[in-house]
């Protein structure tokens, strides 16, 4: 059904650490591993799966490291895939960074994170929060002999446990939209959407029962105002703690929260929106001399609000050498090992328009490899402002004891995976 | 300090040191012991020696030693089988632990223990462990059933194991219903009979439940036990669809595909007219959608699903084409699923948008995705006609840009779109000839020497191009020889004033100085056929060729519904059941989707019962149809023809003599024997003897054997009847036979047993056993089979064409509602009709006839006086044919519709339908 064992390799496919699961895959089956993805890089086909006779390899990496689920059986690969990412979630809550390093620093611990994360191929618990009420780094606490399993394990609430307690009761809730922007060599917008995320900062006592009221357009029909500003979310993406069927069925975002960050929920919108940021730009190349570069950018969005942080990168041909920029303001910068110009705008309010230049040398003799052309990346923040109008209308805190919670709301808006095209 | 420290012990004698350690009174200097040993065990050490000394510290209350030597344990124990009873002890003390953490260690670890003498010592704790109080030692316990069961299956079943985890589906919480799920999922997917999970109602609504409260993984766990689940009608399936829909939601995408499993599933059970069945569409799509801002690998596995879920519900995505847009910085594994998909999606409505993207990505840097940008636009013209002209105008501005790897791929992909639109796009011919020296590949050689024969007669210096490609003859892959021999013989046959020396040439190559059997009988083929008749010659070479659609790179039909219960598994990102990649029988049971629950709009009833008692006829032999034979070769039972002397004559022919006198020596028959369906033995033979001629006599003029088919056998699979008579002088021993690759795969089961030695005019009769999983070649005509008859004299070629309905299986009744869809799935142009003539049969009778050779009734009606028979009919390669037979009372003539995907099957449909129905 799911992995046969799990393995953490090196960046040259040498086992740091291993756990077999289920023992009908011989662990000396992961030599494989890496001749494999050597040749299927060189072949042009690597691909997440990779197999080796009956055993197949399900792969991740992460920074120097490569997680390997091996099975031999039809597995849910979507749900290997789910787990060994959350695998790293859990190590980086522990051990900050996961590299090489914090494995063989660590590695009493990621035996005991590995044996309670997954039993018999099937995952059991992966939330680091309660994780970390039983497995602890300072393992001298449980000399005492007092360790228990949390009751959270095996609760229905398994992501909260009783008992906590604050001086002052608050929820802070961010409401985050990126922009994803897709636009054609040609200017005419390939793909535009808006991927939400309502991120909480929980601090509560006791057990609360919270209630999220957004201007949902599906719930204001069906409550019958419609005429309010409402926002239609196309597809919502909800934490465990929220009760879907409720969702479901009247639109209600109801939960009990777990303690501290969180990410409750996530939303997309494919609704066509203006970019909030436009460039417009000419790249010219004149072969074996220069390359001159033209960009406008021109902020679309209300002119009370600022976009802060404002990047914008352009790809340069890798030989392109002896850099000169103007612009109208901000600065720019040539980043020779991402061969892009970074032009940077502290801040750039809605309604403007600004300008840069560049020009590069280019070399005598032409190098012989084509290359790709790259679109050129756009990234920025406005705060106070969401792009689709959501609202939060309310966050109603109960909790049995009665006390009063505030709840603060934050709005911004980034850029998400941002891309014009280059011609 | 970090745990580092303890993988740096280098000294000789680490062992016996480690050992002095372990046996340390301290229990620091213990602890430190064992973490050491662990860590020698994790960068590969054995420290297997150290085996009695690290379980002596097993008796300990330090959790975190406790865990090392347990994990030391699993590793060891299986390398030290006697000694791990040692351990037994302390597992048994720990089973019954106040501390519910070290319970569930103990049992957890336990069952990681592979060792059949510690089994025994399981049972008894694990049995209290699974009625613990705590959720937690209950949850582990589940688990080690399924654990215990992999070991020791019988134990497991004896000890009554089974029967408490089935009790633990009602357990009051969430996590261990979940994992007992998990655990039962996992036996009986290893023992398909068992029937474990045996669903009801009752315990399906339980785990509906338990679905709500569970964790992320649970919920997986469950959502796929349920995708096991068959509903008994279409209101169950629309109640459970309605309780897994809000799973769309959750934020791990597991989840997400797991639920969109078990609805695209029961979906097949809900009338399409419902409301329900529109929402739930809408439903689906959203999600799905959102899958791709996954992480990458997730991506992957949700893209090759959703090729799937496109194939099978198009309208699913039908609008969302945009969002498979390919990104720069995408891996390479996702922009080439992406691209599939976006073909997928193609349609009249959003090419002009889908080309765009085509054609950016076709000017990229990446060689693999590039070169399938260019296929994707020549698919995107063969999938939507309406854009052919403008696909093949972006293919022209693609090999202006003298890239070479796009100049190659463009040509291979004109080639296709020459094949489907004949005669509209040639006038590109000249472009492609300007390209002619920079194809290195031998795909695009092919391509392009197949396009320059078929047009030989519009191309000024077709003789030139192709001359000189045959200057290097030798060096080239097979591919390309094949093709240029075939090219060049079509040139003859257009121009045989000017090209004879040409193919003369090519003859010789092909025959002569090649070792390639393949090139060489098609080379001998050619040859024997143009010098006995170039008019029949025209007629095959010249041929027309059935239209290629975009059909050819769709899965299968039953093969999809079957993925389609395996979305989100390796068998889905693969696109092959697990079968075809998880070892042994075990663990592969064929999964089916539902059958679609008749709706109550139906009006008329398809047949159902299969009619009764087979015709008391028996077959007749029906003598050989020389003329059948005739269009292939023209080489039928007659004497041999004596053609006008012929344009090669003058080539020397070397040893062979192709215009010997080979030609008279054989005449035969064939039968053909189709397997008998269970309920209908053998009436089903229905002969249609085609002369097995010798082709190629090489030996001399004497007649030496003869090949006939006779009367077809009752056996349970297709076999073929073959009659040998010796008319050499000499005993024939050592028999052989071999069939060349054939459109169906058709082959010997088993080798041509002829067991006593042929003394000459003494003959014998064999019935060979075919299987249908030979290789697979299309042939001209389709039901051509090239057999060869080796013994100890020589090897002898035989071609006979077979009727079509020994290849219909006996799954070939279609469900109605199927049937509907997919007869107006299919083009209009895809359908043909015949008539057949002199069949004076009511529709009963042709019903219960045609049911015995395995074509289907699905639905009867009466129109102004006429019956309809919709019938359905499935060849061993899995396509399906529809047909629509139209019987007028009292005329003897019948009208006989066919649609299939397949349209150049129809003819021999109709053949075997004229030869069942006046059998």
């Amino acid at each position: 059904m799911s992995a046969s064992a799990v393995f953490i390799l090196d960046v040259k496919g040498k086992p740091l650490i291993s756990r077999n699961y289920k023992g009908d895959v011989a662990m000396s089956k992961i030599e494989h591993f890496m001749p494999l993805l050597v040749q299927r890089e060189e072949e042009g086909a690597l691909a997440p799966l990779l197999s080796h006779g009956q055993v197949h390899f399900l792969w991740i990496k992460h920074s120097n490291l490569y997680l390997v689920a091996t099975t031999s059986k039809n597995a849910n690969a979507s749900l290997v895939y789910s787990f060994l990412y959350k695998t790293i979630e859990v190590f980086c809550e522990y051990f900050k960074e996961l590299e090489e390093e914090s494995i063989r620093d660590n590695f009493v611990i990621v035996y005991e994170l590995l044996d309670e994360l997954m039993d018999f191929g099937f995952p059991q618990t992966t939330d680091s929060k309660i994780l970390q009420e039983y497995i602890t780094q300072q393992s001298n606490k449980l000399e005492t002999g007092k360790s228990r399993v949390p009751p959270t394990v095996t609760n229905a609430v398994s992501w909260r446990s009783e008992g906590i307690k604050y001086k002052k009761d608050e929820v802070f809730i961010d409401v985050i939209e990126s922009v994803n922007l897709l636009v054609n060599a040609n200017g005419s917008v390939l793909l535009s959407e808006i991927v939400g995320t309502i991120k909480l900062k929980v601090f509560l006592s006791g057990m609360p029962e919270l209630r999220l009221g957004l201007n949902d357009r599906v719930l204001f029909e069906l409550t019958g105002r419609s005429k309010n500003k409402s926002v239609e979310l196309e597809d919502v993406k909800f934490h465990q703690c929220v009760r879907l069927s409720r969702f479901d069925n009247d639109r209600t975002i109801s939960f009990i929260p777990p303690d501290g960050d969180f990410e409750l929920m996530s939303y997309r919108l494919s609704t066509q929106v203006k970019p909030l940021i436009w460039i417009e730009s000419v790249i010219e190349k004149f072969s074996h001399s220069r390359v001159e570069i033209m960009v406008k950018a021109k902020g679309q969005f209300k002119k009370q609000s600022v976009a802060n942080g404002v990047e914008i990168s352009v790809p340069v041909p890798s030989d392109a050498d002896s850099p000169r920029f103007k612009t109208s303001v901000g600065s720019a910068k040539y980043v020779p090992e991402r061969n892009v110009v970074i032009w940077s705008i502290k801040s750039f309010p809605g309604g403007k328009e600004y300008l840069m230049r560049a020009h590069f040398g280019l070399p005598s003799v032409e190098k012989e490899e084509v290359e790709g052309r790259p679109p050129i990346g756009v990234k920025f923040e406005i705060p106070y402002f969401t792009v689709s109008g959501i609202q939060v209308r309310y966050m109603k805190i109960i909790e049995k004891s009665g006390y009063q919670a505030l709840p603060w709301v934050r709005y911004i808006t980034q850029s998400g995976d941002y891309q014009l095209r280059t011609s | 300090m970090t745990d580092s420290k303890y993988f740096t012990t280098t000294k000789k004698g680490e062992i016996f040191e480690l050992k002095a350690e372990l046996n340390s009174d301290k229990k620091e200097k213990k602890k430190e012991a064992v973490k050491k040993v662990i860590a020698s065990m994790t960068v590969g050490k054995d420290v297997s020696a150290l085996f009695p000394d690290v379980v002596n510290c097993m008796q300990t209350d330090n959790l975190e030693l406790k865990k090392l030597v347990y994990l030391y344990l699993m590793n060891y124990a299986k390398s030290q089988p006697d000694m791990a009873i040692m351990a037994v002890n302390t597992f048994v003390k720990d089973c019954e632990d106040p501390n519910p953490l070290i319970r569930a260690l103990a049992v957890r670890t336990m069952g990681c223990i592979r060792v059949d003498k510690i089994t025994e010592y399981l049972c008894e704790p694990l049995r209290k462990c699974l009625k613990d109080e705590d959720p937690y030692v209950r949850k582990t316990a589940a688990v080690c059933v399924a654990k215990l069961h992999d070991i020791n299956a019988q134990l497991v079943e004896d000890q009554g194991f089974l029967d408490t985890l089935k009790d633990l589906i009602s357990d009051s919480n969430p996590m261990v219903v979940a994992n007992a799920v998990a655990a039962l999922s996992e036996i009986a997917e290893s023992h398909p009979s068992s029937n474990l999970l045996d669903l009801n109602p009752q315990s399906i609504n339980k785990l509906l439940t338990a679905l709500n409260e569970c964790t992320e993984w649970g919920q997986i766990f469950i959502l796929d036990c349920l995708a096991n689940y068959m509903p008994k009608d279409d209101r169950e399936a629309q109640s459970i669809c309605e309780r897994v829909t809000p799973r769309l939601s959750h934020a791990n995408s597991a989840v997400v595909l797991s639920a969109v499993k078990v609805l695209m599933k029961f979906m097949e059970m809900l009338s399409k007219d419902l409301d329900y069945y529109g929402t739930l569409l809408k439903k689906l799509a959203p999600p799905l959608v959102t899958l791709l801002s996954a992480e990458p690998e997730l991506q992957y596995v949700a893209l090759r699903n959703i090729n799937l879920i496109v194939q099978k519900r198009p309208e699913i995505l039908k609008h969302e084409m945009k969002v498979f847009f390919v990104k720069y910085n995408d891996p390479i594994y996702v922009k080439l699923e992406k691209l599939d998909i976006m073909i997928r999606l193609a349609s009249q409505a959003n090419i002009a948008q889908v080309l765009a993207e085509l054609k950016e990505y076709a000017t990229e840097v990446d060689v693999d995705f590039v070169r399938k940008a260019v296929r994707a636009i020549g698919r995107c013209a063969i999938k939507v006609e309406q854009s052919a002209e403008r696909c093949v105008s972006t293919l022209l501005d693609l090999i202006q840009t003298k890239v070479n790897y796009v100049v190659q791929e463009a040509i291979v992909v004109i080639k296709d779109i020459f094949r489907k639109y004949p005669n509209k796009y040639e006038s590109v011919i000249a472009t492609l000839c300007e390209n002619l020296d920079s194809l290195d590949e031998p795909e695009a050689r092919a391509a392009m020497i197949w396009i320059v024969g078929e047009y030989a007669e519009r191309i000024d210096n077709a003789d030139e191009l192709l001359e000189s490609f045959l200057e290097g003859f030798h060096d080239e892959s097979t591919q390309v020889q094949l093709q240029l021999l075939t090219a060049i013989v079509k040139l003859f046959l257009k121009k045989p004033t000017e090209t004879q020396e040409l193919v003369q040439q090519v003859l010789s190559l092909a025959t002569q100085d090649s070792d390639n059997p393949d090139l060489r009988d098609r080379g001998y083929i050619y040859w024997r056929l143009l010098s006995t008749d170039p008019v029949a010659a025209k007629e095959v070479v010249l041929a027309e060729k059935p239209l290629i659609s975009e059909e050819t790179d769709l899965i299968e039909p039953t093969l999809l519904d079957e993925l389609i219960c395996y979305i989100g598994t390796l068998a889905s990102v693969y696109h092959k059941p697990p079968s075809a990649f998880v070892e042994g029988g075990r663990g592969v049971v064929h999964k089916s989707l539902p059958p679609r629950t008749a709706s109550s709009e139906s009006a008329e009833s398809p047949e159902t019962a299969p009619t009764g008692a087979p015709p008391g006829e028996q077959p007749d032999v029906i003598p050989a149809q020389g003329d059948l034979l005739g269009d292939l070769l023209n080489l039928d039972l007659g004497p041999p023809v004596s053609g006008p002397p012929l344009a090669t004559s003058s080539v020397q022919m070397g040893a062979v003599d192709l215009l010997g006198g080979g030609l008279d020596s054989l005449i035969g028959g064939t039968n053909f024997v189709a397997p008998p369906t269970a309920a209908v033995p053998a009436n089903l033979g229905a002969p249609i003897g085609s002369g097995l001629s010798d082709l190629f006599d090489l030996t001399s003029g004497v007649g030496t054997l003869s090949g006939s088919y006779v009367a077809p056998k009752a056996v349970g699979s297709i076999s073929m009847d073959l009659q040998l008579t010796n008319k050499a002088l000499q005993v024939m021993t050592d028999f052989a036979i071999q069939f060349n690759r054939n459109s169906f795969g058709l082959a010997p089961a088993a080798p041509l047993q002829v067991h006593a030695p042929l003394s000459p005019n003494q003959t014998v009769e064999i019935s060979l056993p075919l299987s249908t999983v030979g290789s697979v070649m299309k042939m001209e005509p389709l039901n051509n089979l090239q057999v060869a008859v080796k013994n100890n004299i020589d090897v002898f070629y035989f071609s006979t064409l077979y009727p079509l309905h020994i290849l219909f299986v006996e799954d070939g009744k279609m469900d109605r509602q199927m049937f509907l869809a997919t007869w107006k799935d299919i083009p209009n142009e895809n359908e043909a009709q015949f008539q057949i003539r002199d069949c004076p049969l009511n529709a009963e009778a042709a019903s219960s006839k045609l049911q015995s050779s395995n074509i289907f009734t699905v639905a009867k009606r009466n129109v102004e006086g006429q019956d309809m028979l919709y019938q359905s009919l499935k060849l061993t390669n899995g396509i399906w044919v529809l047909a629509e037979l139209r019987i007028q009372p009292g005329n003897p003539s019948c009208t006989l519709s066919l649609k299939c995907r397949a349209p150049e099957v129809s003819q021999h449909v109709y053949q075997a339908y004229e030869t069942i129905l006046k059998n």
